[in-house]
């Protein structure tokens, strides 16, 4: 069943009084690598958040082609800090498996796939919390990837990596999105965004100030707020 | 390695063992202190082949016990207790087994003169009178119990003591310790006292009064009232203290060549 | 009618030096003959408080873990009695214990009270807050962390249970032999549930009892040196356990 367009109205959080992100009103196709940019505190994380329905929205409505549930399914998320499981790298990529009833000894051997693919396959049985940084971040990626999704919601992977593990998530990324799987990310790496976007959001004060086509965006945003970003200026 | 050890603790705690028939007699501490119990207890398994499980408490706790019908039988000294558990229907007879005495201790000082008094009264007047630190069990056991009818025969009310009576609310050796430590005089089993291992600077001041004997007796529970209660192991076991060999054993019972237990069963 | 027979030499005297050295070797003579009582109520001792643990702990993981996991109305208020009733006074439970198993009581049919059984129930009931609590306190920190994962992976509130009671585990081994110290020392309530009956519910602490209100120092000590001997054991031998699965061969 399609999952696409997803359709978002009004859709808004608000915490202890303070909106945070809305109200939004968007459509999402099913096609291609859309980039959230904006600055600091703008509400990128927690508009990514709504959209893949881990914050209790306040008003509005957001919703699929195909019903929530089984939305939910298709769909991953790699946190900024990436959240490592007090367990092997191995049975961290595989727990995504098992939690879908997947056996043992059947999702430990997809793990393991997946863990080479994002280049893990040397320290499988590793305790998660020993990895680096750029470590860390792959075996979100593979966590995320191993279920195969439809749909995967990214929060400024690349934010406290070097130049070297950058350019590997971006391949790994690439690889993804090449296969069919849809992104949605956000970044303050504006040359990351160049490179992987097909469409921009750009969202400024919890509202989608412009949303355009990458080519579209980066040629000449379409409003003064938009230019100021992409010029580097303090934008509020 | 870690197999073993998870093993051993498992069978740790699966294990149990396997027994001979029992039986819970609920008895006083000063019984217990004595040491009799670990002479008669082997003989009764060799000639019965039963398991008595004793329940060392306070004569108080020992009523309250064969009441609720958690022990078999009681054997305690404190007769008007006996009689109003008898009288209650809990009990089917009380059976007179055997008495000791007590005694009353003290600092080796003896600063009352308690050594030198006529009788039981008396000593208790003088320890009154110089207001020495004397500790009472104030327990409600049988000891206490016939501490307090001293008391009152030599006229005098424990309630309105001063400081120098402390009622520490413990069994005899834990009370025993306390007046060790404090240089108190107490009144204590004869038994417990020889068996005290922590004597200290005490010693054994006055004995000898008839009323300061101590008469033990043995009242199974009734059944009647708690149909669980193992009443013909009761009563086999009361055939067994009033025997022959119960005699002899508990007249030949000594501490440091001094007998404890006099044997007056009638039969 | 004076009667001196029973007075000592004050030179006997002795001083609580002279008491800590011969409990000293009282405990070495024990464990060096491995004295069949000592072995028989050690035993007992380990019997009786592993079995409490590893019921306490089936009761109270879980429910720390849920505590953890789940938002109800009365989540803070279960919270609070769970801390609160850590301070549950032994001899409190075990004379409500007793009540309950009494041939008098509600639970009399049974036969429980004095016997193991009975020993283990009081302390069941005094160990769960504390396992509880403890592991509450860690589970939750581990669960602020995997919060938004688990929800983003669709786990079903059984699975986060089951994940943070599974990656908790360090964390509640502690919560565990935080509460096999707190039993195995006890003395309250298996004293009033148990009866100290020789051969069938003395345990360490009871025997200690019994051989302080006998005056009989030297053993009393000796006995409890071999009880801070076992719980010293029993803890090296399950910190063995943790780090041996830290190095990742579990």
């Amino acid at each position: 069943m399609q999952m696409f367009p997803l359709v978002a109205k009004g859709a808004q959080v608000r915490r202890r009084g303070k909106v945070l992100v809305g109200p939004v009103d968007l459509t999402l196709g099913g096609q291609g690598t859309s980039i959230v940019i904006g600055p600091n505190g703008a509400g990128k994380t927690t508009l990514l958040k709504m959209l893949h329905g881990i914050v209790r929205m306040n008003g509005g409505s957001l919703d699929w082609a195909c019903p929530l549930e089984e939305a939910q399914k298709r769909q991953a998320f790699v946190f900024q800090t990436p959240v490592m499981m007090r367990r092997t790298v191995i049975d961290n990529i595989a727990y995504p498996l098992r939690l879908a009833g997947m056996g043992r000894k059947d999702a430990r051997e997809r793990a393991a796939d997946w863990a080479s693919r994002v280049g893990l396959g040397e320290i499988l049985q590793r305790q998660a919390t020993m990895l680096s940084g750029g470590e860390r971040q792959k075996l979100a990626l593979a966590r995320a990837l191993v279920r195969e999704p439809e749909v995967l919601f990214l929060d400024e992977p690349c934010a406290a990596l070097d130049g070297r593990a950058t350019r590997e998530i971006e391949e790994i990324l690439a690889h993804a999105s090449d296969s069919g799987t849809r992104l949605i990310m956000s970044t303050h790496n504006m040359g990351q965004a160049r490179r992987l976007a097909d469409e921009v959001i750009f969202v400024l004060g919890g509202r989608i100030h412009e949303f355009s086509p990458a080519e579209e965006f980066f040629a000449g945003p379409g409003t003064s707020q938009g230019r100021a970003f992409l010029n580097g200026d303090i934008v509020e | 390695m870690k197999r073993l050890v998870l093993g051993a603790a498992a069978s740790l705690v699966l294990a149990s063992a396997a027994l001979a028939e029992e039986m819970r007699l609920a008895v006083t501490t000063s019984f217990h202190n004595s040491g009799l119990a670990e002479v008669l207890l082997p003989e009764i398994k060799k000639d019965l082949d039963l398991d008595v499980q004793l329940l060392v408490v306070g004569t108080g706790q020992a009523i309250r016990l064969g009441e609720a019908g958690d022990v078999d039988a009681i054997l305690v000294h404190s007769k008007k207790a006996e009689e109003a558990f008898l009288a209650g229907g809990h009990g089917t007879r009380r059976r007179e087994i055997m008495y000791n005495d007590f005694v009353f201790i003290g600092p080796e000082g003896d600063a009352a003169g308690i050594a030198g008094a006529e009788d039981a009264a008396e000593a208790l007047q003088q320890i009154a009178d110089a207001g020495a630190a004397f500790v009472s069990r104030g327990d409600d056991s049988g000891t206490h119990k016939k501490e307090l009818s001293l008391w009152a025969s030599a006229g005098l009310d424990a309630e309105a003591f001063g400081p120098w009576y402390r009622a520490v609310g413990a069994g005899m050796g834990a009370a025993l310790n306390t007046a060790s430590g404090m240089d108190a005089y107490i009144m204590s089993d004869r038994a417990s006292w020889l068996n005290f291992g922590n004597k200290g600077g005490l010693a054994l001041l006055f004995a000898g009064d008839p009323v300061l004997f101590n008469q033990y007796a043995y009242i199974p529970v009734n059944p009647e009232m708690h149909g669980h209660v193992k009443h013909g192991l009761a009563m086999q076991l009361e055939e067994w203290l009033v025997s022959d060999k119960a005699a002899a054993l508990i007249n030949g019972y000594q501490i440091n060549g001094e007998a404890l237990f006099v044997f007056n069963a009638k039969r | 009618m004076v009667d001196r027979a029973g007075m000592r030499p004050l030179g006997e005297q002795r001083s609580a030096m002279t008491d800590l050295w011969a409990g000293l070797s009282q405990a070495f003579w024990l464990l060096v003959t491995l004295d069949a009582d000592l072995v028989e109520i050690t035993l007992r001792s380990l019997r009786v408080t592993l079995t409490a643990l590893a019921i306490a702990c089936a009761i109270a993981l879980p429910l720390a873990a849920f505590l953890a996991v789940r938002r109800f109305r009365a989540r803070r208020a279960t919270i609070a009695v769970l801390n609160a009733l850590m301070g549950l006074p032994p001899v409190v439970v075990g004379l409500i214990v007793y009540v309950f198993l009494s041939r008098a009581g509600p639970f009399g049919v049974f036969g429980l009270l004095f016997t193991p059984t009975a020993m283990i129930i009081a302390q069941v009931i005094i160990v769960v807050p504390l396992v509880a609590s403890i592991a509450h306190q860690s589970l939750r920190e581990l669960w602020s962390d995997y919060h938004d994962l688990l929800i983003s992976m669709n786990a079903t509130q059984l699975q986060r249970i089951k994940a943070l009671l599974w990656d908790g585990r360090r964390a509640l081994l502690t919560a565990a032999l935080a509460g096999f110290g707190r039993a195995i020392g006890e003395v309250g309530a298996i004293m009033v549930v148990g009866g100290n009956i020789d051969h069938a519910t003395r345990v360490l602490t009871t025997a200690i009892a019994l051989e302080t209100g006998k005056g009989e120092f030297a053993m009393a000590l000796g006995l409890g040196f071999v009880l801070i001997a076992l719980a010293i054991a029993v803890n090296l031998c399950i910190h063995w356990l943790g780090r041996t699965e830290s190095e990742g061969r579990w």
